[in-house]
């Protein structure tokens, strides 16, 4: 193997590792939120958080590469006070994954959230315990099933992200370049043997990662539900 | 003492009513909130364990403020210190029993007081067991065990045995009457039992659509609408037989299967496993001490 492929695998996944644990930390909070809220902004945010599933890559990739670019007033003030470009690098691929991942983590934390009875909470408050302990040591350990199905579905989903990463990152080799980008690539070129190199890797790793989700999510079942 | 002056409105299914509270609780009582699904019974309890907040009024337990809502304090749910037995037992589903009740402790160390409790309450032996292994029975008597653990002020418990077969109803009623006797703990129990009420309490609230409409001795509550000489036992139909010219209906009543006879017109509507309300006058029942 070249290590041009390993160098592209190997970025792809770095790419989803630190997506799926930065969206970690902001999907609990908001699913949490959203599962407990009744305030009349929920249909906005939740709307706001769902858009990416109904939107065209491109569509978000397009507004976040004008929103970076340096040429405007948020790209440009990233750059003059902090030294930061979001366009066709790293750091911004995985600002871009984190919005369009947005929905594949907080939608299954939300719900398991919303399926925990309020008795649970309600429990631990009047045992005297505080909304941060209850959350950490009650509301958490009982949606794990939750937190493993969003945690590996954002994984696998920005592995296979194309068009925002396309429109924004472009296709550097060791900085932007990702799996699915190569494949386009390569079939570009006419290289069928490397796309295909790509593209098997995928499909079989894909393959694997659902069927742990699943696997394990059903034996997790079994031993809380007996 | 617990003196509770609040309203409340509640949305219930006959349009918005108001719960209105002016009462005080006494030290030791075991209170009863009795009255139809709906009445704000519920509400009440959640109110005095600040899970839910009165529109306006005041609640003062043993000299202490717990709300004041023209001096807008409100004590959170965390600082109230009452033991709250929720009908579906809220255990913890990723605890042990042991670890539920350690959970309670706001000091770890005293781990001792786990087993005294457990010992009170007869389930070291479930010490081990998830929640989701035991039985509703033992579910109850867990969660029970769970508010002892941080010596409650007072001891709410919203219907903790409705979803219970009779038979363990009564031994919990027993226990629960046991632990009232040993702590002298303030209770609230919101039920819907008249033979609960009559065992467990010395002191009835009779709620109706929001309003407190009597407050007495169970006997003193229940007693004047009974005297109809009448006896009104519901049950079950469990089976209809034809015997020549008259019908046997089985009816399963508190636990026992009646038999009795009627005629045509009597099972004309009645299906098995239809409620039924078995009733007769002038007749004279016996009393034997069992």
């Amino acid at each position: 193997m070249d290590t041009e492929f390993l160098q592209t695998m190997l970025l792809t996944f770095k790419l989803a590792s630190i997506t799926t644990v930065l969206l970690l930390f902001i999907g609990i909070p908001l699913g949490y939120f959203l599962s407990q809220t009744s305030s009349r902004f929920k249909p906005i945010i939740e709307a706001i958080v769902s858009m990416p599933l109904v939107l065209p890559p491109s569509v978000l990739g397009f507004y976040l590469l004008l929103a970076f670019s340096p040429k405007n007033g948020f790209g440009a003030w990233l750059d003059t006070n902090f030294d930061l470009r979001l366009v066709f690098s790293f750091e911004g691929l995985v600002l871009a994954s984190i919005l369009f991942s947005l929905p594949f983590m907080v939608h299954p934390i939300q719900s398991g959230f919303s399926t925990l009875g309020k008795s649970l909470k309600e429990a631990s408050f009047v045992l005297g315990k505080s909304r941060l302990q209850t959350l950490w040591f009650v509301l958490l350990p009982n949606i794990r099933p939750s937190l493993l199905t969003a945690s590996v579905i954002t994984f696998a989903h920005t592995v296979g992200e194309f068009g925002v990463v396309l429109m924004i990152g472009g296709n550097i080799a060791g900085e932007t370049k990702v799996a699915s980008i190569a494949i386009y690539d390569e079939v570009e070129s006419l290289n069928y043997s490397l796309a295909n190199q790509y593209a098997f890797t995928l499909f079989v790793i894909s393959f694997a990662i659902l069927l742990f989700v699943y696997a394990v999510n059903k034996s997790m079942m079994r031993s809380e539900f007996r | 003492m617990i003196h509770i002056i609040i309203t409340k409105p509640l949305h219930t299914a006959d349009g918005t009513i108001d719960l209105r509270v002016n009462k005080e609780i006494h030290k030791g009582d075991f209170l009863t909130l009795f009255g139809k699904s709906g009445s704000g019974k519920t509400t009440l309890l959640r109110i005095i364990a600040g899970l839910e907040t009165p529109k306006s009024g005041t609640i003062t337990v043993d000299g202490e403020v717990w709300f004041d809502s023209e001096k807008k304090i409100n004590l959170s749910p965390q600082k109230r210190n009452v033991g709250f037995v929720f009908q579906d037992y809220a255990l913890f589903a990723n605890m042990s029993v042991r670890q539920n009740l350690e959970f309670a402790l706001a000091d770890k160390s005293k781990s001792k007081k786990v087993d005294e409790i457990l010992g009170i309450m007869e389930i070291q032996n479930l010490s081990n067991m998830k929640p989701q292994e035991l039985s509703g029975g033992q579910k109850q008597r867990v969660a029970v065990a769970r508010t002892l653990m941080t010596n409650p002020k007072m001891l709410l418990l919203d219907e903790p045995l409705s979803a219970l077969d009779s038979a363990m109803r009564l031994k919990l009623q027993d226990e629960l009457h046991a632990i009232h006797k040993r702590f002298g703990i303030t209770s609230i129990l919101v039920t819907h039992d008249i033979s609960e009420v009559f065992r467990l309490c010395n002191r009835v609230f009779k709620i109706s659509l929001g309003e407190i409409t009597e407050d007495s001795t169970p006997s003193k509550v229940f007693s004047n609408q009974n005297i109809s000489g009448k006896f009104k036992i519901v049950g079950e139909v469990l089976s209809i037989k034809k015997s020549d010219i008259l019908y046997i209906v089985e009816v399963l009543a508190n636990n026992e299967i009646v038999k009795v006879t009627g005629v045509q017109s009597d099972i004309k509507n009645l299906n098995i496993g239809d409620k039924i309300l078995l009733s007769s006058k002038a007749f004279n029942p016996i009393l034997t001490k069992i």
